[in-house]
């Protein structure tokens, strides 16, 4: 049996059962693109306090360390604080699946906080009172922040890379249709943002490698997310309207801006690499807030959902899996 | 957890349910839907789900909106004219022509409110192309869940029956499944804790888990007056469908197709099937579902290898350089 007879032109038009959308919006308020860009900052100030560690760059090292214990702390509250049952927050710690990848996050973040704050309270051990510091467990804080901020570094990569698969891996199209970039889009947006706070918050001549990471991060974030765009078709729409578009037009400029400052300028003057580094920061989070409305837009309005899957079908490319039985009544 | 990501399965046994009873779904047959909505209200009952909101949505007879938390059934009513906008044009004419008398208009809309006649039986009546379309909608159970592989809690799992289900005592309401879902049929109930039953946590169609586990119909299927809705094991569901379609084909009612019966498609099959009069977008059902975890492997890849090009990034940046 034919799979359908009658030819099925590509829609100029779409119906909908009246306009109510199709797929539902994540219920998640802003704490989730707060978290996008925390855990991006967090987890690249760790790549950058093993690397200040590792070369004697004391301010980059410390900046980057307590960067990440901040991020982290704060991303922490912005997830438990937009559960519909904040109380029962560690319910995700029943399970283990690779198919949530909720659940695959709060395990890498299992594994990467504790080291953050360990590497993050090494450098806090100069607060404390003589005795204490110099006591045997400020001695060994002192001995296990380095190897801790290592361990941190290597899993901070994953931190930044899987809140792209958090958003892709669900039936909004606008965040679907980018699931082949959007990680290279987010871990270039953290790079850009981690580098900028080094920029800020270290002195010119230790601040070579955060500008390095920023530059490399804003380039990258630019070329892939143009990129992902012409590869999205009609869901990409939603990142050019309305509040998301105004928020993804900041990003643009502020991060074309900020690399541009910090790769001409940001090794000759102090202030030029604390403006263009700023800059860095506001243009990873604009690109974090406007994915995500974009996205929640795309849910809302049932042309996002239907006309692609329309225009699939009129291509004779309906989703179809091995083994199935034909379709009747088609 | 469910072993396969994609494709058919037999979902029970692939969850890891050893011999597990036959898998049970729903037919719902919507040519022959009244509009009801019995089964909203046996559920409602049945599940002591709460209201839903009493808002007016000038969307025909249909006022609960949407699939949602506390909407588990939804009966959909749809105002169809194949050719043009009939209201629109009965309106135009009665501009234009003044009042006509009434059963002289022919272009007199049958609403299908009850008569002792069949409609355009009445002297001077005409049949239009006017139609209604009515359809009780439902959680389709598929056999890859999106709302199931994403949540991250356990919360959903696949019950023996094949069937797909939230423990209200452990989900914690990430809302993960909200977006998952390609049907949006899942929502987090809004409400607060202690006034709303289950405020804040993901609710939807249980399939009457607690009814099924004593050898009974789920409430809606109970309810149903014309058997529009019917219960029953899925394989056998498939094959009355199957006859069903092809019975209205033969009657002339070539618009008759299924929707979600084919374990071929982007969700396996759906455990809740229906037949349709029109396209499925004007049920509000998307033409073409998919399962977002088909991508899923896709996208691990691509995220690993740019954590990958972050790692090496952040080394190059240091490597060679003393300050």
């Amino acid at each position: 049996m034919s799979r359908r007879e009658k030819t099925v032109v590509p829609p100029a038009e779409f119906t909908s059962y009246y306009g109510r959308p199709v797929v539902k919006a994540a219920p998640w308020e802003h704490d989730i693109p707060a978290y996008l860009f925390l855990g991006g900052l967090a987890a690249g100030s760790s790549l950058l306090a093993a690397g200040a560690d590792a070369t004697g760059r004391p301010v980059l090292r410390r900046t980057g360390r307590l960067a990440a214990l901040a991020g982290l702390a704060l991303s922490m509250l912005a997830l438990v604080r937009d559960l519909g049952r904040p109380e029962r927050f560690h319910h995700m710690l029943r399970v283990a699946k690779p198919t949530s990848p909720m659940s695959v996050g709060t395990w890498i973040l299992t594994a990467y906080g504790p080291f953050a704050g360990l590497a993050a309270a090494g450098e806090l051990r100069g607060l404390l009172p003589r005795r204490l510091r110099d006591g045997l467990a400020g001695r060994l804080l002192g001995v296990a922040a380095g190897p801790a901020g290592v361990v941190a570094a290597a899993v901070a990569p994953a931190v930044a890379s899987y809140t792209a698969v958090l958003l892709t891996n669900t039936s909004t199209p606008t965040w679907h249709a980018a699931h082949r970039h959007l990680p290279f889009v987010f871990v270039g947006s953290a790079a850009a943002a981690s580098g900028g706070l080094g920029m800020v918050a270290a002195p010119v001549g230790e601040a070579g490698p955060a500008r390095r990471l920023a530059v490399a991060g804003a380039a990258l974030e630019l070329a892939v997310e143009r990129r992902m765009e012409q590869a999205m078709g009609l869901p990409a729409e939603p990142l050019h309207e309305g509040h998301a578009g105004a928020l993804m037009r900041a990003s643009t400029a502020l991060t074309v801006a900020g690399g541009l400052g910090a790769a001409l300028l940001g090794g000759r003057s102090r202030a030029a690499a604390v403006v263009s580094g700023a800059a860095l920061m506001a243009g990873s989070a604009c690109l974090r807030f406007g994915v995500f409305e974009a996205g929640q837009e795309s849910a809302r309005d049932p042309k996002y959902t239907v006309v692609p899957q329309r225009e699939r079908i009129s291509r004779g490319e309906a989703a179809r899996s091995t083994g199935g039985r034909t379709p009747v009544g088609r | 957890m469910s072993g396969s990501w994609y494709g058919p399965v037999d979902p029970a046994p692939d969850a890891g349910w050893q011999a597990p009873p036959p898998r049970v779904g729903f037919f719902t047959d919507t040519s022959i839907c009244i509009g009801c909505k019995a089964c909203e209200v046996a559920c409602k009952e049945w599940n002591a789900v709460p209201d839903d909101g009493f808002e007016m949505l000038g969307s025909s007879y249909d006022n609960s909106g949407a699939l949602g938390a506390s909407t588990w059934r939804h009966v959909m009513f749809i105002e169809q004219s194949p050719s043009s906008d009939v209201l629109s044009r009965t309106a135009d004419s009665a501009l234009s022509a003044g009042r006509a008398a009434p059963g002289t208009d022919s272009t007199a809309v049958d609403l299908g409110m009850p008569s002792t006649t069949l409609p355009g039986e009445a002297p001077g009546g005409e049949r239009t192309d006017f139609r209604w379309l009515m359809a009780s909608n439902v959680c389709k159970h598929c056999t890859h869940a999106g709302c199931l592989d994403v949540c991250p809690t356990g919360a959903l799992f696949r019950t023996e029956f094949g069937t797909v289900v939230v423990q209200d005592d452990i989900c914690n309401g990430c809302g993960y499944c909200v977006a998952g879902c390609p049907f949006g049929v899942i929502d987090r109930r809004i409400g607060q804790k202690g006034e709303t039953k289950n405020a804040g946590i993901a609710q939807k169609c249980t399939l009457c888990y607690d009814r099924l586990k004593d050898d009974l119909v789920p409430a809606c299927a109970k309810a149903c007056p014309t058997t529009s809705i019917q219960f029953g094991e899925l394989d056998e569901l498939r094959e009355r469908a199957q006859a069903r379609v092809e019975q209205l084909h033969e009657r002339g009612v070539t618009s008759a197709r299924l929707y979600g019966e084919d374990e071929g498609d982007g969700v396996g099959g759906a455990g809740a099937f229906f037949l349709l009069l029109d396209e499925p977008e004007v049920y509000g059902l998307p033409p073409d579902p998919v399962v977002t975890t088909r991508d899923l492997p896709t996208m691990w890849w691509r995220a690993g290898a740019a954590a990958a090009l972050m790692l090496a990034g952040a080394v190059s940046a240091f490597v060679g350089r003393r300050p």
